[in-house]
């Protein structure tokens, strides 16, 4: 159970415009910009949840996230993860937990990854038997039985990335945090670390918290999105209802002969060349069926698809909404 | 215990890769340690009496510095540590269930000790086979052996604890460079890594032993070539117990305040 209620965070920024003038005046006298990164912030997260913690750079999605893992101490608010304050109570608090940054490495640059794993093991005091399994888990869903006897250093970055999650995992944290895991991964290991996460989730109860620009991320392993812009909570919701409100239109995608003329109202044509068309359907005017039907009736439909506002789509749509 | 201990292993496995570093620092101290001692040398036949070590003493103090070098070298840093404060990689190392001070104290020991580990040898031997008297010799007696060992363990943790100063105040600024500089050659200066202590002027080493710096190599240095013996030698490791409880404390101390206003950098 994550409950934060109130939280308060701000950053002082040294700020001076640019040229050497100003430098030299700098020296002197420093002006500084308060950032509030964070604005009483609230919200609660039940265990066994998977939420995607969307918003644009800088909304205050990583200090979150650090607030949460106790590195930041926040100027105010409170934060209880099962029942501890993470920076008051850090150490036994973060044995707890599991942080993977996607643009940082926990693993020892010059030795075998195995040897980082080992050392995890100690840190975490995780019982021989307990080290295995895990291990044997691991090694299985992500297929690195091979690339832990490598260093560091000679992994690419889809292979790294893989062992940083597994690092993350090894001593069953009841918490996962994400901080964009998947940042800079070809697809293959995209889907890779999706679907570990997703099995981690369904078969360990793992709380898991994810933040992500990859929009594909979130549709694949979240229910529950937490929008957050200028430091507030702007929304809190399941993925598929913000889609239903946001998507009043459908993209629909036809190769037909004959002739497409007289369309009904709510339809229109945005691509029209060598019988191939891209019609957008307005759904509250008329239902994707009834527009099938309108067109089907003026000429013969060789192929079709529907499609409806994707996830990216929609988090643009939020963003210009809340203006953020 | 264990989980510090696991530390020192992989830091140390880690220190024990890089041999070629090893050759060419052992060839450096060689070097290092003939010339010096020539120098002295030279100075030695115009007047022997005139210095305030023998010659056979400076002889043994200048290998045993040349072997434990690394152990107790102001710029040698854990380069890591640093950008782990600058670069914000130390997020990952306040989410372990670790007190960071020990983690990083140990983090540093481990490093000094492979380093020496993978050089001292070789530059034992090979200096207690040189001709008298430019030779390393025994120690003076069984017990001065045994407080030498005692006094060169407290010595690199002690050196070990102001080094962790200068890590904590990179808590404060931007770059680690000019403390980094600073801090180094005032280190060796005032610890008797330039010239041993015994050869500053009276005034002056009344004001250099008020500092823990005179207790870090020259303490044992000084003990195993029996300059400083009995009494004096006692006290002295007394002493070197007093300031490595003192940095101890200020140093968790200065640390637990640099965590709590702490800004991890780089998103």
């Amino acid at each position: 159970m994550i409950e934060l209620k109130n939280i308060n965070k701000t950053f002082k920024i040294a700020k001076r415009n640019a040229g050497f003038g100003e430098a030299v005046k700098a020296l002197f006298k420093k002006e500084y910009t308060y950032i509030h990164a964070l604005n009483d912030l609230s919200f609660t997260i039940n265990d066994g949840e998977m939420v995607g913690y969307i918003g644009p750079n800088g909304a205050g999605k990583s200090s979150t996230i650090k607030i949460m893992s106790g590195i930041l101490t926040p100027d105010s608010g409170e934060c209880v993860i099962n029942g501890r304050t993470p920076w008051k109570n850090r150490i036994a608090h973060v044995r707890e937990i599991g942080v993977v940054f996607g643009q940082r490495s926990q693993l020892w640059w010059d030795v075998p990854v195995a040897d980082s794993f080992e050392l995890i093991k100690e840190i975490y005091k995780i019982s021989d038997a307990v080290y295995k399994k895990n291990l044997d888990e691991m090694t299985q869903l992500l297929d690195i039985g091979e690339i832990i006897r490598t260093p560091a250093r000679q992994l690419s970055l889809g292979q790294r990335m893989r062992c940083e999650v597994a690092a993350s995992l090894l001593y069953d944290p009841k918490i996962l945090f994400l901080d964009e895991p998947t940042i800079g991964l070809d697809a293959v290991s995209k889907i890779a670390v999706r679907d570990f996460i997703k099995t981690i989730n369904r078969e360990h109860g793992t709380t898991v918290i994810l933040t992500t620009h990859d929009m594909q991320d979130i549709e694949a392993l979240t229910k529950r999105i937490l929008l957050i812009g200028k430091g507030r909570i702007l929304l809190d919701g399941e993925l598929e209802e913000l889609k239903r409100r946001n998507s009043t239109h459908k993209t629909l995608t036809v190769d037909y002969t004959g002739k497409l003329d007289g369309l009904a109202d709510g339809m229109s044509i945005s691509n029209n060349l060598d019988g191939h068309a891209i019609i957008v359907i307005d759904t509250e005017k008329i239902p994707v069926s009834a527009a099938i039907a309108k067109i089907s009736e003026q000429a013969e439909i060789t192929d079709l698809s529907v499609a409806g506002a994707t996830a990216e789509e929609m988090v643009v749509a939020l963003y210009k909404e809340f203006r953020i | 215990m264990r989980k510090y201990l696991a530390f020192f292993k992989i830091r140390f496995i880690n220190g024990l890769q890089y041999r070629a570093a090893a050759y060419a620092g052992m060839a450096t101290q060689f070097f290092w340690g003939f010339m010096t001692l020539l120098i002295f040398w030279a100075f030695y036949k115009s007047g022997a009496n005139e210095f305030p070590m023998t010659f056979p003493q400076l002889a043994n103090y200048i290998w045993m510095q040349q072997a434990f070098l690394m152990l107790y070298a102001a710029w040698s840093f854990e380069n890591d540590i640093f950008d782990a404060i600058t670069g914000g990689n130390i997020a990952y190392e306040l989410c372990r269930p670790v007190d960071l001070y020990s983690m990083w104290f140990i983090k540093n020991i481990a490093a000094r000790v492979a380093r020496v580990l993978l050089r001292c040898l070789p530059i034992l031997i090979v200096a207690v086979f040189l001709p008298v008297p430019f030779n390393l010799s025994a120690p003076m007696s069984l017990s001065a052996g045994l407080l030498f060992i005692l006094s060169l363990g407290l010595g690199s943790l002690l050196a070990v604890s102001v080094v962790m100063l200068v890590y904590i105040a990179t808590f404060y600024m931007l770059s680690s460079l000019g403390i980094r500089i600073l801090f180094g050659s005032i280190t060796e200066f005032l610890s008797g890594a330039i010239i041993p202590l015994p050869f500053f002027p009276e005034s002056v080493q009344k004001v250099l032993y008020i500092f823990p710096f005179a207790y870090m190599q020259n303490a044992p240095f000084q003990i195993y070539n029996g300059y400083l013996s009995g009494f004096e030698a006692y006290k002295t490791i007394l002493i070197q117990i007093f300031w490595l409880a003192a940095l101890w404390l200020i140093g968790r101390f200065a640390m637990s305040r640099a965590l709590k206003k702490i800004v991890v950098q780089g998103g």
